[in-house]
């Protein structure tokens, strides 16, 4: 069979890492093809490369057989290769069709034919099945259809060779279902897809071959029909990999949080929280588990100072911590592990080390008189990270330059080491792989077992039935139901929080 | 580490010796000799102690707006209202120099005080409006601006003097001027205040490197939501940010108020020594040691321009354009970063 | 780590300034004594230091500058080689112009503007042996000349012509910066026009600056909205607008009676507009002929330093100009003459200020 792409053998070093050693891909026609390696392991780099955004230093690569080189994206444009990246690259006041024709744009003596436009964009949505409205502004559409406005670019400028960068980490379980679809469309169409991931699931169900790279090194190409979730795995990882965490049963003990009848209203002063009751206990780790938008994020900003509440109660070791500032909450004895790591978790543009004491840089003995040691912080974030494993060049590194695992365990080093009584992980593990996930989930576990109480929020079912001692389904700003993991199901679960199912809160276990 | 740090110091000076070079074409095309322009420059900058002595004179100022920008900067602020900050901490200094008797260790003192504190609270005003309601700061500012410019016009004719234009001389117990460095200079204005624009240097990078309020500041400049997360007060900082900000710019103003005029004119327009701190600071990458040297260029650039026309008789509109090229490309100089990385690659 | 290598760099960057400076000392002060030699062996050198408006204001700097011109040409000597001028762009730039020009050995130096007193009186004391001169105010000193002018009769005789010519008695007259020199314009003005016609409305704004003529035009504007249909403007470059807005006036309707009174230089030029010139009449102060004067003084020997010397009516130091020869009616020019010749001899004394002003035409 004829090879569409050929990158053979491809070295790529940046200043201090090689990221890509030797690495060789072969892309067949029609088919496609995974990329598959941890974060960090030099897939986006790799194909950056062949996107004319890097220059390798050693290594060919060849395109229908011949050997070329792909000096900038408007090479690769030309020879058929289009990229949907992760972030999409979209002017939002702008219709579809003109961000399509964005830098291609069809004119007739200097004027833009947009009519055109229009009627080739929408012939080229329907032959791909890609129902995307030409005429539709970018802010007017969901993200999954932002996404596949992306395809419809790259194929509109001709692309034969189709990268997807973790296409999925932004989409919905029915849009992940619709994108695999797209993609079977595309490949039944001639074209030849790369799909660059670390969701092995999403590898066993679409994917006809899968290269593996670990650490920039290229560990092997492998069919899909011939392997397992537990293969691809551990030749990702290089060693075992448990899917099931370890946990012993948990002794919950006192009550460490208490929340009665909160109410919790948004930016917008619309009722968020609608009188929500939780309780989480020192030794036990509570799940909640619901559908995006149903005041997961407005409690957790309540909780720990970030939003008012309008009325309830907060408690925390039985001493009320309702409405006190950030600061105050955190002092009192809470961590939190926040949603969006970018936005609230870090200073991007600060050094790791100085990321590490965010929340105590104020105190002895990093700063006194109001005078910063840098001496003590340094050290202090050394031995954090030594002791989280985070894998940084230096301590003087900006935490931007980190891979989303490594930050993450930033995050984590820097609030369990605070030893608070009641920890918030709030989606800890989200677009990370499996050797950070395990790694997370052993962390929270630890704690639990130290005699710590947490709460953990989590979209991903799997991590809650995994991890969680209890699961609190939240719907419509109330807890509707208290259950128990090894005596529920994700069926079960998802009647639940879709609302369709009520079961009162404490059925299972009795709140004090 | 290293290759970046050093890359940091390359792209200033290849953006000054670039700007330097586009002069001279300039000067080639319109039939002047370019090196006996900069001769001239270099002469009018440096040519002599006096030169020598202005060209410190105005660095001073510089130096200040400089800090102010670059302090606000640091805090994800855009102080544009430094030049309105600049003219109330001279209208300031001056007022405090000619209304009162003290001793100089007392006068002195409470007069770069005053002005301090007129620049702070110009800078108090719209750092509250920012934290508070939300309202930019660079419109605030630049409205700041005119109030500032005019208010101080009216002042000087109604309330200090009876509708004259210019304010009488400030006692020389409050006085920054300095026989002794005049002396020295052969009468340049070079005064004691480099030593408080120094001093001043110092004390924002000890701020901004060393304190819990650098730390704070620097972090609400770079991210807000985690700064509120890590429970720091973002509205104290932007507030405290500016403050600071027009503290400097205030001081600044005292310079010419106390040091090279001893009064303060009526104006038309703005003085500049803001707008100019703008591109100081830009230069300097917001950095304090990187201001002082940033101002101590413009500075050397608009006394040394001066000799441009006398000496080697290129007209004044010329010479403008040329500075105005050789600012270009300093403050442009992430062009300079892109070209240097874009050949970088192409060695590889 | 960082900082240490920056600290290293500026020690480093200004151990260096000083070191060339000290080269750079040396070699101007020899040519400081080159050029102090070579005006000795050689003639009196002068030179001219402008406000903010620049030798191309086409007012007042300009015409000081043709006059240094003029006079260095009867000598025999070229610019840069025994007379030259510096350009200031703000109120900062005076003093370093004027010590600059000072240690380059210039024999007489002038500052052109009262802007410039304070900087030429520093400059002055601390250089007694070069001799200076200002223009329009006064510096008390043994080596300045102060050198002023009668622009309030030069006013009022502009206030004459614009009071017969007008035809709606309606004036307006757009000063620079509301000072004791440019009061002198006003209250001239205002004296001249009431003589002739006391129900005579003038309208007196100014720009607030020399420089902007945006700002002249916009006053302009209102005035000729206002039907005004004469300006008499003693605004510097920002006088231009004033001109421009009469052009653009004139432009649309050619038919419509508009003049400009020019002030400083005659300024007959800016107002031509087609086959038509908008400018009546200018009120020439001979700031030309004041630097000449005082630039032959000095090389004769006979410099006036300390003296205030006045240019007025009777040496012409200050005129009405007669160029546009269609407005200036024969019976204007002899009106305006019947009134110098009582300015001259005495019968009539010309306000200064606005007070002086006042009791003028109480006594009317």
């Amino acid at each position: 069979m004829e090879y569409v792409i050929e990158m053979l053998n491809i070295r790529k070093e940046f200043p201090g890492i090689v990221a890509n050693d030797n690495i060789t891909v072969q892309l067949k026609s029609g088919e496609i093809h995974a990329l598959l390696g941890e974060n960090g392991a030099g897939k986006s780099t790799l194909m950056n490369v062949l996107f004319g955004l890097y220059q390798p230093e050693q290594g060919e690569i060849h395109v229908k057989g011949k050997k070329v080189n792909i000096s900038d994206p408007n090479v690769a444009n030309d020879l058929g290769i289009g990229m949907v990246h992760q972030h999409f690259m979209l002017v939002e006041p702008f219709t579809v069709t003109q961000n399509i024709i964005l830098g291609s744009e069809p004119t007739k003596k200097g004027k833009i034919n947009l009519k055109k436009a229009e009627k080739e964009v929408q012939e080229l949505s329907d032959k791909y099945g890609l129902r995307v409205d030409a005429t539709a502004k970018i802010s007017d559409i969901s993200v999954g259809m932002q996404q596949r406005v992306e395809i419809l670019k790259t194929l509109y400028r001709g692309a034969d060779v189709l990268i997807f960068d973790e296409p999925t980490a932004v989409l919905t379980p029915q849009e992940i279902t619709e994108l695999i679809e797209i993609m079977h469309a595309l490949v039944a169409e001639g074209k030849s897809i790369i799909l660059i991931t670390h969701k092995l699931k999403e590898i066993m169900q679409v994917c006809d071959r899968c290269t593996v790279i670990r650490k920039g090194k290229g560990i092997g190409t492998v069919n899909v029909e011939d392997t397992n979730v537990n293969e691809l795995a551990s030749l990702m990882v290089g060693r075992e990999v448990s899917f099931k965490t370890e946990k012993k049963p948990a002794e919950p003990k006192e009550t460490v949080l208490e929340i009665k009848n909160l109410i919790v209203k948004d930016t917008r002063k619309v009722e968020m929280v609608k009188g929500l009751n939780l309780d989480v206990r020192a030794g036990e780790i509570v799940g909640i588990a619901g559908i995006d938008g149903n005041g997961q994020t407005d409690l957790i900003e309540a909780i720990t100072g970030l939003a008012k509440s309008s009325s309830g109660s907060i408690q925390l070791n039985n001493k009320k911590i309702t409405n006190l500032s950030p600061r105050k909450v955190t002092e009192s004895g809470v961590g939190h592990i926040p949603q969006d790591r970018h936005k609230f978790g870090l200073v991007l543009d600060f050094p790791i080390g100085e990321n590490m004491v965010l929340r105590t840089y104020y105190q002895k003995p990093y700063s006194k008189y109001k005078v910063l040691n840098y001496k003590e912080i340094y050290q202090k974030a050394k031995t954090l990270i030594a002791e989280y494993d985070v894998r940084t060049p230096s301590v003087y590194t900006k935490a931007r330059a980190l891979s989303g695992g490594n930050q993450q365990k930033a995050i984590i080093a820097r609030e369990v080491d605070r030893s608070p009584d009641l920890l918030i992980a709030a989606q800890p593990t989200r677009g990370l792989d499996v050797g950070a996930i395990e790694f997370i989930h052993q962390k929270l576990i630890e704690e639990r077992d130290k005699g710590k109480a947490i709460l953990l929020l989590s979209f991903e079912l799997d991590e809650i039935l995994d991890v969680s001692d209890r699961i609190a389904v939240i719907f419509d700003g109330k807890i509707v139901a208290d259950v128990h993991p090894d005596e529920t199901s994700e069926q079960e679960l998802g009647l639940l929080m879709a609302g369709s199912k009520t079961k009162e809160a404490g059925d299972h276990h009795a709140f004090e | 580490m290293h290759s970046n740090k050093w890359f940091n110091i390359l792209v200033p000076i290849i953006s000054v010796i670039i700007g330097l070079l586009s002069g001279a074409i300039i000067m080639l095309v319109s039939g002047y000799n370019p090196i006996q322009g900069y001769v001239a420059l270099f002469n009018g900058a440096f040519g002599d102690l006096y030169f020598f002595g202005e060209t410190i004179r105005q660095t001073t100022p510089y130096i200040l707006t400089g800090l102010a920008i670059a302090f606000a900067f640091r805090a994800g602020l855009f102080n544009i209202g430094a030049e309105g900050q600049v003219i109330v901490g001279w209208l300031a200094a001056v007022w405090i120099g000619t209304s009162m008797e003290a001793p100089m260790y007392i006068h002195l003192p409470l007069a770069l005080f005053v002005a301090a504190l007129a620049g702070a609270f110009w800078g108090f005003i719209p750092g509250l409006l920012k934290a508070r309601l939300g309202v930019h700061e660079v419109i605030v500012t630049i409205m700041m601006n005119y109030i500032a410019l005019y208010s101080a016009n009216a002042i000087i004719r109604r309330v200090l003097t009876d509708s004259a234009d210019k304010t009488e001389t400030i006692a020389s117990s409050a006085s920054l001027a300095s026989e002794w460095l005049e002396g020295l200079t052969y009468f340049s204005r070079m005064h004691y205040g480099i030593m408080i624009a120094l001093f001043a240097a110092v004390i924002m990078w000890f701020i901004i490197e060393r304190t819990n309020i650098g730390y704070e500041l620097k972090s609400v400049g770079y991210n807000q939501h985690a700064s509120k997360y890590a429970g720091m007060s973002v509205k104290r900082n932007i507030v405290l940010a500016m403050v600071i900000s027009g503290a400097f710019a205030g001081l600044a103003g005292s310079m010419e108020g106390l040091g090279t005029y001893g009064n303060m004119t009526v104006s038309s327009g703005f003085s500049n020594i803001g707008f100019d701190g703008i591109a100081v600071a830009l230069l300097g990458a917001n950095t304090a040691i990187g201001v002082v040297l940033a101002a101590f260029l413009f500075g050397a650039l608009k006394v040394g321009a001066l000799n441009m026309p006398t000496h080697a008789g290129v007209p004044n509109e010329l010479v403008d354009i040329i500075i105005a090229l050789i600012i270009f490309f300093v403050a442009s100089s992430y062009i300079i970063r892109w070209i240097i990385l874009r050949f970088k690659k192409e060695e590889k | 780590m960082k900082n240490r290598t920056f600290i290293l760099l500026f020690a480093i960057m200004a151990s260096v300034a000083v070191v060339l400076s000290a080269c750079g000392g040396n070699e101007s002060s020899n040519k400081d004594n080159a050029a102090a030699n070579k005006s000795e062996s050689e003639d009196y050198s002068v030179a001219i230091v402008t406000d903010e408006g620049g030798v191309d204001d086409k007012s007042f700097n300009q015409s000081s500058w043709e006059g240094l011109k003029a006079w260095g040409e009867e000598q025999g000597l070229s610019k840069g080689n025994g007379f030259d001028y510096a350009q200031s762009s703000d109120e900062s730039d005076y003093l370093p112009n004027l010590t600059r020009l000072t240690r380059d050995g210039y024999n007489l130096i002038f500052g052109v503007g009262f802007l410039l007193q304070d900087a030429v009186t520093k400059v002055a004391e601390q250089n007694p042996d070069t001799n200076y001169a200002i223009i329009d105010t006064v510096v008390e000193a043994p080596n300045v000349a102060s050198i002023t002018f009668a622009e309030h009769e030069g006013s009022f005789l502009a206030g004459v012509a614009a009071a017969m010519k007008t035809k709606t008695d309606k004036l307006g007259f757009i000063g620079g910066v509301d000072s004791d020199l440019i009061n002198k314009f006003e209250a001239g003005f205002e004296a001249g026009a009431k003589s002739v016609n006391p129900d005579i409305e003038v309208d007196i704004q100014y720009v607030g600056n020399f420089s902007s003529a945006a700002d002249g035009k916009l006053i302009a504007t209102r005035m000729y909205e206002n039907d005004t249909d004469i300006i008499y403007h003693a605004a510097g470059a920002a006088g231009n607008g004033v001109f421009a807005q009469a052009k653009d006036l004139k432009q649309n309707d050619p038919d419509r009676e508009i003049w400009v009174i020019g002030v400083d230089r005659d300024q007959h030029e800016e107002g031509k507009i087609g086959e038509h010139n908008v400018t009546f009449t200018s009120m020439v102060k001979r700031v030309d002929l004041s630097v000449q004067e005082v630039s032959d003084m000095g090389a004769k020997d006979a410099f006036p330093g300390g003296e205030v010397l006045e240019f007025g009516l009777v040496d012409d130091g200050v005129s009405l100009a007669k160029t546009n020869e269609e407005a200036m009616s024969d019976d204007i020019i002899s009106a305006v003459d019947e009134w110098k010749e009582k300015i001259t001899n005495g019968d009539v004394t010309v306000p200064k200020t606005r007070d002086e002003l006042k009791e003028f035409e109480e006594s009317l």
